[in-house]
């Protein structure tokens, strides 16, 4: 955390978040399952499905503390610097890498923060499909930006992360979550191979990805 | 509570926790004698329900010392946690989402409020009624016709299920022994502690000697399994009978009948996880899966018992 914030600040924001975490797990009862890595501090790049606002919230609550503290959501700064609640939340509680999604009047490119983030040591959470998806669809077409970062960075773990049943806890539009029980899934790491082209692998990191979905017939639909 | 009754709690915990330390310890005893690092998968296992069951004890122990109010809410909890672990697998869309929202945030909440108000002509055709009317009122009218009875029948049989059943436990309460002493409260050991016992000699009974299974295709539960479930919980109710206003063989049999209804309870339960696909209802409880995979005969045993209580003894 930048030192320029006052200890005092920096408490509350580490209260909230423990506050944050303890009604996620109250409510969801959240639990992680590591399929395909450990839950150990290594730098590693979580992209997962997203469904609602609740999506990131979950998969900070599961990561262990020791890892939480370094590791960074991607968020859209439009939404995190609406209000100043949301300005402590996303900035100060989850430490998020706020980034400008509107290329028209935006000043800094959102891949060259991401870089700096990595480049400073953190792992991050992204959302590769740039939006919450309301389709029945399982995902929707990924942006290109986790090609990217994994082409300028090829050594860093992608880890593909599912996220089970928000969108029946918190269906966009509704306001009272649904208490059922979420799962979030880490499955094996991938890697932008040499040569592999964007399209290639926007298809085999959505492949991976969607292969933690639940079987259950049920969820299909 | 009343003196007496506080010391027949007391005591009958003490019991329970003498056997659980004496299991304890003969499984410690065996684990201490394997060779270095070697482990038995059947002892590590049974050690960690057991430790299980000292939480579940403890936790059931204070609320019941603490009396009537906090067994109901410690049941409303349950039922929350219960539910919870069934509407997960259940279908759903998005019409639905009010309807579930008032199930766990509404209906369940003044389920229990009845109970303790002791209102019994409202709680016992609250769900099974009013509810049953409304909810598929409230998802048709968001206008989704998409598996619309699929939908409102398994909502409603979570409801039922993991509500209205399971909150025959804590309306034991408000039954009134016929000497006027408030030993409801004890009431409700003796019904915890014969449907656990059932499903305990059941499992390790029908492991070892069950042979013809009795839904092959949905459970492992075998007849001998069962018999000797049902067998042991009925010969641990009539030890009970001073706790309850049944009698020696009146216990027996009102034990017999909560267990045999408990077992074929489960495999109720059993036939609904296969059927989609899952082992365990979730992963709170160590050792036992869900809430749901603890308390299935609990859930199944609890209406019959309660009735059964009324009609013999009322």
């Amino acid at each position: 955390m930048p030192a320029d914030r006052s200890l005092l600040r920096q408490l509350a924001a580490r209260a909230v978040g423990h506050f944050l975490a303890l009604t996620a797990r109250l409510i969801t009862a959240v639990r992680a399952e590591w399929r395909g890595i450990e839950p150990v501090a290594k730098q590693r790049i979580y992209f997962a499905n997203h469904v609602s606002n609740a999506d990131m919230p979950m998969i900070w609550t599961v990561l262990p503390s020791s890892m939480r503290r370094n590791t960074r959501p991607v968020a859209a700064a439009d939404y995190w610097l609406k209000n100043r609640l949301r300005a402590f939340v996303g900035p100060e509680v989850f430490n998020c890498v706020l980034i400008d999604r509107r290329p028209e009047t935006r000043t800094n490119d959102p891949l060259k923060k991401i870089i700096e983030a990595l480049d400073e040591g953190s792992s991050l959470i992204i959302f590769p499909e740039g939006n919450r998806n309301t389709t029945d669809e399982p995902l929707l077409p990924f942006r290109a930006g986790l090609y990217n970062i994994g082409r300028q960075r090829p050594d860093i773990d992608l880890v593909p992360t599912w996220l089970a049943n928000l969108n029946k806890i918190m269906p966009k539009g509704e306001v009272i979550p649904l208490p059922l029980i979420c799962t979030v899934t880490f499955g094996s790491p991938i890697h932008v191979e040499e040569g592999e082209d964007k399209e290639a692998f926007l298809k085999r990191a959505a492949e991976a990805l969607v292969a933690l979905a639940p079987k259950d017939r049920r969820s299909e639909k | 509570m009343t003196e007496q009754t506080t010391l027949d709690v007391i005591l009958l915990m003490l019991a329970i926790f003498g056997l659980l330390a004496l299991l304890t310890i003969v499984a410690e005893l065996i684990r201490i004698r394997l060779p270095l690092g070697q482990t038995d998968p059947v002892i590590e296992a049974f050690l960690m329900r057991i430790h299980t069951w000292w939480g579940l004890a403890i936790i059931l122990s204070i609320a019941i010392l603490s009396g009537a109010f906090m067994v109901t809410l410690l049941f409303a909890f349950v039922s929350f946690a219960a539910l919870r672990e069934f509407l997960t697998f259940t279908a759903k869309r998005r019409a639905d989402h009010l309807s579930l929202v008032l199930g766990f945030f509404v209906i369940l909440p003044l389920q229990y409020l009845f109970v303790w108000l002791d209102w019994m002509g409202l709680f016992t055709v609250f769900i099974p009624v009013y509810v049953f009317l409304l909810l598929p009122i409230l998802s048709a009218v968001r206008g989704d016709p998409d598996q619309f009875l699929v939908r409102v029948a398994e909502t409603q049989w979570g409801l039922m299920i993991c509500v209205y059943c399971l909150s025959h436990v804590p309306a034991l309460l408000t039954y009134e022994v016929p000497d006027g002493a408030d030993r409801s409260l004890l009431l409700i050991i003796f019904f915890a502690m014969v449907v656990q016992l059932a499903d305990f000699v059941e499992y390790y009974a029908g492991r070892s000697f069950g042979r013809r299974k009795i839904a092959p295709a949905i459970s492992p539960k075998t007849v001998i399994g069962v018999v000797a479930g049902v067998a042991a919980s009925a010969l641990i109710g009539a030890l009970l009978s001073w706790i309850t206003p049944f009698g020696i063989l009146g216990a027996a049999a009102m034990a017999a009948l909560a267990s045999v209804t408990g077992i074929l309870g489960s495999i109720v339960f059993a036939a609904i996880k296969r059927d989609r696909g899952v082992k365990d209802w979730s992963h709170l409880i160590p050792g036992h899966g869900g809430f749901l995979d603890q308390l299935d005969s609990v859930i199944f045993a609890a209406p019959v018992f309660y009735h059964a209580t009324h009609l013999g003894w009322g």
